[in-house]
């Protein structure tokens, strides 16, 4: 029987060959492509990209397609590829205001500078089943030029907190979480990088939480927005910016009620929510975080799970969170041994009545 | 698509970022130092920070063990002593004696170690005060201010309400008189082969982004109180398979009648006990 926990290499060997015959599936029907999955899934292929924190959809389609359509394992491929790559620069900032538009909504403004669009969006749509998707003739639509945004039009007004108050913060270079160590508290930067590549369910839990009074902050959508944008890296040697692509990203724009302090007046402040791709939900419940968590710098009480920092970023990861809960199925009987002679021995004291222990007990007490 | 990966899988820079956080570790034994963990191919929990501690330090001269749970042949002892075949080419050994890196999960080898030998452990919660004091910003206070009162009154009310300290594994210890430490979650019976150990002993937290370490011959005293002193976990009867005393051992369940038996934890000592008893037989 000493056998039975022995053999691990030969164990694994299988358990891989068997998972190779469980992701394939029936042979008589064809194999699913990368480019099936990049075209076709495409929201999956956006979270991938988005929690595995790299912007390439062929990547996020065959970690997808590898992962057998789990998330968390095709984000976890994506991010021990990403890992290992090396780190050329930081790109300028991209402009969103400069965006080829695909969706643009607000819910501040019936109408404002730049236009609507809803886009490709479900918000409408009724949630019947459709065995047969072909039977819509398919639209196509051009982009909406270079529209400001919103927080901006606001900020002419004084209404709405200005972007990065303080220059040295905007100027200086965004910090890296998977380059530098994570000390709590956060700078505003890697709190919103540690946002963007936290777990969509967690950030919407918490968001919703926010919602229903645990750390309310009274939400307005001042904006999402949808397109392309373009990316630049200056090059020293060059001295201009070099166009590396185009990304498409979400961005919302949270407008919060602030009834203002000693030091400021009532104006509105600001939820800022960024994803690669169109992964909007996980936009807006970054944004409503984003917002909690600056409670303390807007001098509001710290009350709330979503206000925490700590709490909030420490278990935002999924890859970290699955990791930690998944290990337990990992042996532990080295462990488990050193927990069973003590509960063993706990029992034979309480069975023997006043045990050895409990004058002990006494003792400690005095 | 093909993929090449560097020597020991991390790029150069990482391996020095993270001598840097070991050299630091040494130089403040206990003392749990940030470094900017990176994702592994394997999962966090997993042994990805003693995996990361590794692959800075091995060489391709170097021969590593593995174990897990005291085995060389458990699923993840297996798994990572291939990844380090695979990625770094090296020798590999279940011989304590013959490995000059050994990553452990949860136990130290029987065999004691000697000058030159590395004990890699993987750590999953690094900070001893976590389940005292969840928020990582006030224990950071707390080690600086060495206010440690709240870790021995645990013991001590552990002691009256269990007439023990009901600590079993991951048994708190003071380094060099300074720090307090997790020794990982090894069994407290392997704390007293910290202290003094001529091997260096290397932590590596991956998910919790903390590496430390016990330089080698180090003070390393598990907390306890005059009245209740420390003392190991001792088993009723010898290892059934070598006979072996004062050694830790694994229960296992024979049948569905309440039948047990105890052998060595650590394999590679309870195979080579019995190797070397074989000729005789």
């Amino acid at each position: 029987m000493y056998v039975a926990v022995k053999g691990g290499a030969a164990a694994i060997a299988n358990a891989h060959r068997l998972l190779a015959k469980d992701r394939r599936g029936d042979p008589a029907v064809p194999e699913l492509t990368a480019e099936q999955i990049a075209g076709q899934l495409t929201l999956a292929v956006d979270r991938v990209m988005a929690e595995g924190s790299l912007y390439d959809p062929e990547l996020a389609a065959i970690a997808i397609r590898q992962a057998r359509g789990d998330l968390i394992e095709a984000i976890f491929l994506v991010r021990a590829f990403r890992t290992t790559l090396p780190r050329l620069g930081a790109s300028r900032p991209v402009d969103t205001a400069a965006m080829a538009i695909e969706r643009r909504i607000s819910a501040t403004f019936k109408d404002l500078p730049g236009g609507q669009v809803l886009g490709p969006t479900f918000d409408y749509t009724h949630r019947l089943i459709e065995p047969d998707l072909g039977a819509e003739p398919p639209a196509t639509a051009d982009p909406l030029g270079p529209a400001p945004r919103v927080t901006d039009v606001l900020g002419h007004e004084g209404l709405v907190e200005p972007d990065a108050a303080d220059p040295a913060a905007r100027d200086a270079e965004p910090g890296d979480l998977t380059r530098e160590p994570l000390v709590s508290p956060l700078p505003r930067d890697v709190r919103l990088q540690a946002l963007a590549r936290g777990d969509e369910g967690w950030l919407l839990g918490l968001a919703y939480s926010t919602q229903r009074g645990y750390g309310r902050n009274h939400p307005f959508v001042g904006e999402i927005r949808t397109g392309a944008v373009e990316l630049e890296l200056d090059v020293p040697e060059l001295g201009f910016p070099v166009t590396l692509g185009t990304m498409t990203l979400t961005e919302c724009q949270m407008v919060n009620q602030f009834h203002g302090s000693a030091e400021e007046p009532p104006q509105f402040t600001r939820g800022y929510g960024l994803v690669f791709g169109r992964v909007e939900r996980k936009a807006m419940a970054m944004a409503l975080v984003d917002r909690a968590l600056r409670a303390g710098e807007l001098g509001e009480d710290r009350v709330a799970p979503a206000q925490d920092e700590e709490f909030v970023i420490a278990h935002s990861d999924n890859v970290q969170a699955t990791g930690f809960v998944e290990h337990l199925k990992l042996p532990h009987y080295v462990d488990f041994q050193a927990e069973a002679a003590l509960v063993r021995r706990l029992r034979a004291e309480a069975a023997a009545g006043a045990a050895p222990g409990e004058t002990d007990a006494q003792e400690a007490a005095e | 698509m093909t993929l090449t990966y560097n020597f020991a899988y991390l790029d150069e820079a990482t391996k020095r970022m993270i001598r840097r956080a070991i050299l630091k570790a040494v130089a403040i034994p206990g003392y749990q130092v940030p470094f900017a963990s990176r994702e592994m191919p394997m999962p966090y929990g997993w042994g990805t920070g003693g995996v990361q501690v590794t692959a800075s330090i091995i060489g391709p001269d170097d021969t590593l063990k593995v174990i897990d749970q005291g085995s060389d042949d458990t699923t993840n002892a297996v798994s990572i002593r291939a990844f380090f075949a695979r990625v770094a080419n090296v020798a590999v050994t279940t011989a304590t004696r013959d490995a000059t890196i050994i990553q452990t999960r949860h136990r130290i080898p029987e065999t004691p170690l000697s000058a030159g030998q590395i004990l890699v452990f993987q750590v999953p919660i690094p900070e001893p005060l976590r389940f005292l004091e969840p928020r990582e910003t006030e224990t950071r206070v707390m080690h600086a201010l060495e206010e440690y009162g709240l870790m021995h009154v645990k013991l001590y009310e552990d002691i009256a309400r269990h007439g023990h300290i009901a600590t079993t594994y991951a048994y708190p210890v003071k380094v060099e008189g300074r720090y307090i430490m997790d020794p990982s979650p090894t069994p407290k019976f392997d704390n007293p082969k910290m202290h003094r150990s001529p091997a260096l002993q290397l932590f590596g937290a991956g998910r919790e982004k903390r590496i430390y370490a016990v330089p080698p011959f180090t003070e390393v005293v598990s907390l306890d109180f005059e009245d209740h002193p420390f003392a190991v976990q001792a088993f009723d009867a010898p290892c059934a398979l070598c006979g072996a005393t004062g050694v830790y051992l694994d229960e296992i369940v024979t049948d569905d009648a309440g039948g047990r038996m105890f052998t060595c934890s650590d394999t590679d000592f309870c195979t080579q006990r019995r190797a070397a008893e074989a000729p005789n037989v």
